[in-house]
């Protein structure tokens, strides 16, 4: 495969033209919402009556519904009549057309992260659904996925080609009205991405999606589902970067897994939105809602996550352990720098029997920062056998920021076995005059410790990934230090 | 090589050196000897460039530049190693990755290509065997878990890999067992060269009697008070500090 630049430039015009995304002309709708943006929302996508009733149903509840404030995080009350539902670029020509036109942040950013986006699409067996403000405009590598059943594909294509697969899985794991943000998501998700990997199939290829968060005071509703049917395993990788901006920006994304009987779900993230400056102005809500369901016998469902942007982080990605056997896994790397505020963490829910659990939460505070892991670990009664461990570390740099552990434990089942240990350090004056003193930086001495207490976290990252995991770090965490 | 000239250090408010003076010329081997608190690690430390001592007097010259302009990491790539009196442990740094980490940084700064993989730990194994270090110390975390002798070892590990033109060990002998202290006493003692000089910080002659000094100075109240060959190494052991000190205010 070529590595010039050129090609992707190529490929991503070529596969507009080939018109995978239909509605590129309309603008941004006006802030608020009432039940027409919803319905304005479904039309604009052209989508079937059973996914706007889903749509009307999901706005109803969430209406009803309070913003949960139990997170130790604090922010200004959030005017949702403020907020622009739907945001598309005006037309053909505002889409970039080549790297030049794509915002030099972001690219400074990946640049960052040592791995230009040119190269993107070359990294071996990475296939790219890019989305640009709401919309796709670029999918890869769609040939050699289908050549053996695999759906990959942005979630309104899905709506129009997959109608049945759409309406069979979506809302199954995160419902409705699951929580505040989800009931909102469900009424109006733009798009996000569909994959569907049929019975019996290893995946060819890690699976990746890129978000950014372009237009201002839009907030950004994807919505993700991954059904792996059973006996077939898949990795997918999500990573994020977004451009400075001065306001906030909700950001409230669901995402749903389910890995029905022997199948295997891989989830990476890296993170990486706009945290804010060094003084809290700005920067992303990230209050997202992930869930992975183990509904069939001996399937697997694990979750890598590295985060290091966003202002405040809401974020629990989940297992729900139903199938017996099923196993479900919890990685995590979460930094807040600055005045950033993080209060993430996961749910396993032990349902089937000999179902175990692992939960791994590595948290790095800095400058003011505020991090908290909060994690449950429920074992339903006819859950026997289930097994958990957890553990859970927190890193201090400097003396104003805060780390916080609030782990629950509902074990309803006097046979099941669950672990916690949790401790907390600091890098201390002398670990990094020890390190100086051998010559390395100071800069180079908190990376080197930092990514020495992440390790058991990025071993579990695609290769590719845990290289720009660790960059990312290095990135978030400069003058750290002072 | 090195030239310290009336130095006077603090730390806090205390004042630790007091007018300190001491000239090291390349290929020699200097004992500074001295009973606790006459601020013999005090003088390992600011020659480290540790930030919580602050200069106040005097100067320091290495290979004819001021050395306290340097950063402490500055120092080092210059080819000043501290061996610690207490090695700080590193959990999750594996140990391996530190040394190499810092020998790349001192290359770099030579201008020299990063070290080959292969040829480190050809380079690394080999140190090993002579100081009776188990290879599999690379792999741990930097310091994790290590009983004191292993942490000393480990440091002259680190000395022997960075070849320091000018080497400061404070108090490395300092609980070690008669096997550790000959094992670290032959790996400085294979550092001896004549482009080389070599501080040894200790508090016991034991240590002299494997690593044979050219001077040895005593240390008293952050001034050095007396100086001399091997044979006053031994003189203090028989006669205890008192008789420097009561010479020295005499």
């Amino acid at each position: 495969m070529s590595t010039e630049p050129d090609n992707i430039e190529n490929i991503v015009n070529r596969r507009y033209e080939h018109g995978f995304v239909t509605d590129i002309a309309t603008d941004t709708m006006p802030p608020g919402l009432d039940e027409d943006v919803v319905r304005a929302i479904s039309a604009r996508k052209n989508e079937p009556e059973f996914l706007l009733e889903w749509r009307l149903r999901a706005y109803r509840q969430w209406r009803e519904m309070q913003e949960p404030d139990w997170a130790h995080v604090h922010y200004p009350p959030i005017d949702f009549e403020a907020i622009s539902y739907y945001a598309s670029p005006k037309s053909d020509d505002d889409r970039p057309k080549s790297l030049d036109e794509v915002d030099p942040k972001l690219l400074e950013t990946y640049d960052k992260l040592g791995i230009p986006l040119h190269e993107r699409a070359r990294l071996a067996g990475v296939a790219v659904d890019a989305v640009f403000d709401s919309v796709s405009v670029a999918t890869t590598f769609k040939e050699r996925l289908s050549d053996v059943g695999v759906i990959f594909c942005p979630f309104s294509e899905a709506v129009a080609n997959h109608p049945e697969l759409v309406q069979k899985y979506l809302g199954s794991v995160v419902p409705q009205r699951d929580n505040f943000y989800a009931a909102l998501n469900s009424a109006v998700f733009s798009e996000g991405s569909f994959v569907y990997i049929p019975k019996g199939v290893r995946c060819p290829m890690e699976l990746s999606t890129y978000f950014r968060i372009n237009a201002a005071n839009t907030g950004q509703f994807e919505r993700t589902l991954i059904i792996a049917d059973e006996g077939s395993h898949v990795s997918y990788l999500e990573g994020c970067t977004a451009p400075m901006r001065d306001e906030n920006q909700l950001h409230a994304a669901v995402v749903e897994l389910v890995a029905l009987k022997d199948a295997e779900i891989k989830y990476s993230t890296v993170q990486n939105w706009y945290p804010g400056d060094e003084n809290g102005v700005g920067g992303i809500y990230n209050f997202v809602t992930k869930r992975g369901d183990c509904r069939g016998a001996n399937s697997k469902i694990s979750w890598t996550q590295v985060e290091t942007g966003s202002a405040i982080t809401w974020k629990y990605p989940s297992c729900l352990l139903r199938g017996d056997n099923s196993v479900g896994e919890f990685y995590s790397v979460a930094v807040a720098n600055n005045y950033q505020q993080a209060d993430t963490g996961t749910k396993m829910i032990h349902i089937g029997r000999n179902t175990s659990s692992t939960i791994v939460s590595k948290g790095i505070s800095a400058g003011n920062a505020e991090n908290a892991y909060r994690g449950l670990v429920r074992v339903m009664p006819q859950a026997d056998g289930a097994r958990n461990h957890t553990q859970c570390d927190s890193l201090l740099i400097g003396k104003n920021c805060g780390a916080h552990t609030f782990p629950y434990m509902e074990i309803k089942n006097s046979g099941a076995r669950v672990e916690h240990e949790a401790t907390t350090s600091k890098i201390s004056a002398d670990q990094l005059f020890y390190c100086r003193q051998r010559g390395i930086s100071e800069e180079d001495a908190v990376n080197m410790i930092v990514n020495g207490f992440c390790k058991e976290v990025f071993k579990e990252l695609p290769m590719e990934f845990a290289v720009e995991a660790q960059a990312l770090l290095n990135v978030s965490l400069e003058g750290a230090v002072g | 090589m090195l030239e310290i000239s009336n130095l006077k250090a603090t730390i806090g408010t205390t004042e630790i050196l007091r007018g300190l003076s001491l000239s090291v010329n390349a290929g020699e081997v200097h004992a500074i000897m001295g009973p606790n608190g006459s601020g013999k690690s005090t003088l390992a430390q600011v020659i480290a460039g540790h930030a919580d001592y602050k200069v106040t007097e005097g100067s320091v010259t290495y290979e004819g530049s001021d050395l306290l302009e340097l950063e402490p990491e500055e120092r080092a790539r210059e080819g000043i190693f501290l061996s610690f009196q207490y090695p700080v442990e590193i959990p999750g740094v594996n140990n391996a990755y530190l040394l190499k980490a810092s020998m790349n940084a001192k290359r770099k700064h030579q201008g020299l290509e990063e070290i080959d993989a292969f040829e480190f730990l050809k380079l690394a194994k080999e140190k090993m065997a002579l100081l009776g270090m188990d290879p599999k110390f690379l792999n741990r975390g930097v310091n994790e878990g290590f009983s004191g002798g292993e942490k000393k070892r480990n440091e002259i590990l680190q000395m022997a890999m960075l070849e320091p033109r000018l080497a400061i060990l404070d108090e490395t002998d300092s609980g070690l067992d008669i096997d550790a202290l000959r094992a670290v006493a032959e790996g400085v003692n294979s550092l001896r060269t004549p482009d080389r000089a070599i501080i040894l910080v200790t508090h016991y002659q034991r240590l002299l009697d494997y690593i044979e000094p050219d001077f040895v100075h005593v240390l008293s109240e952050g001034r050095i008070v007396r100086s001399g060959d091997k044979s006053l190494a031994l003189q203090l052991e028989e006669k205890g500090y008192d008789w420097l000190r009561e010479a020295a205010n005499g």
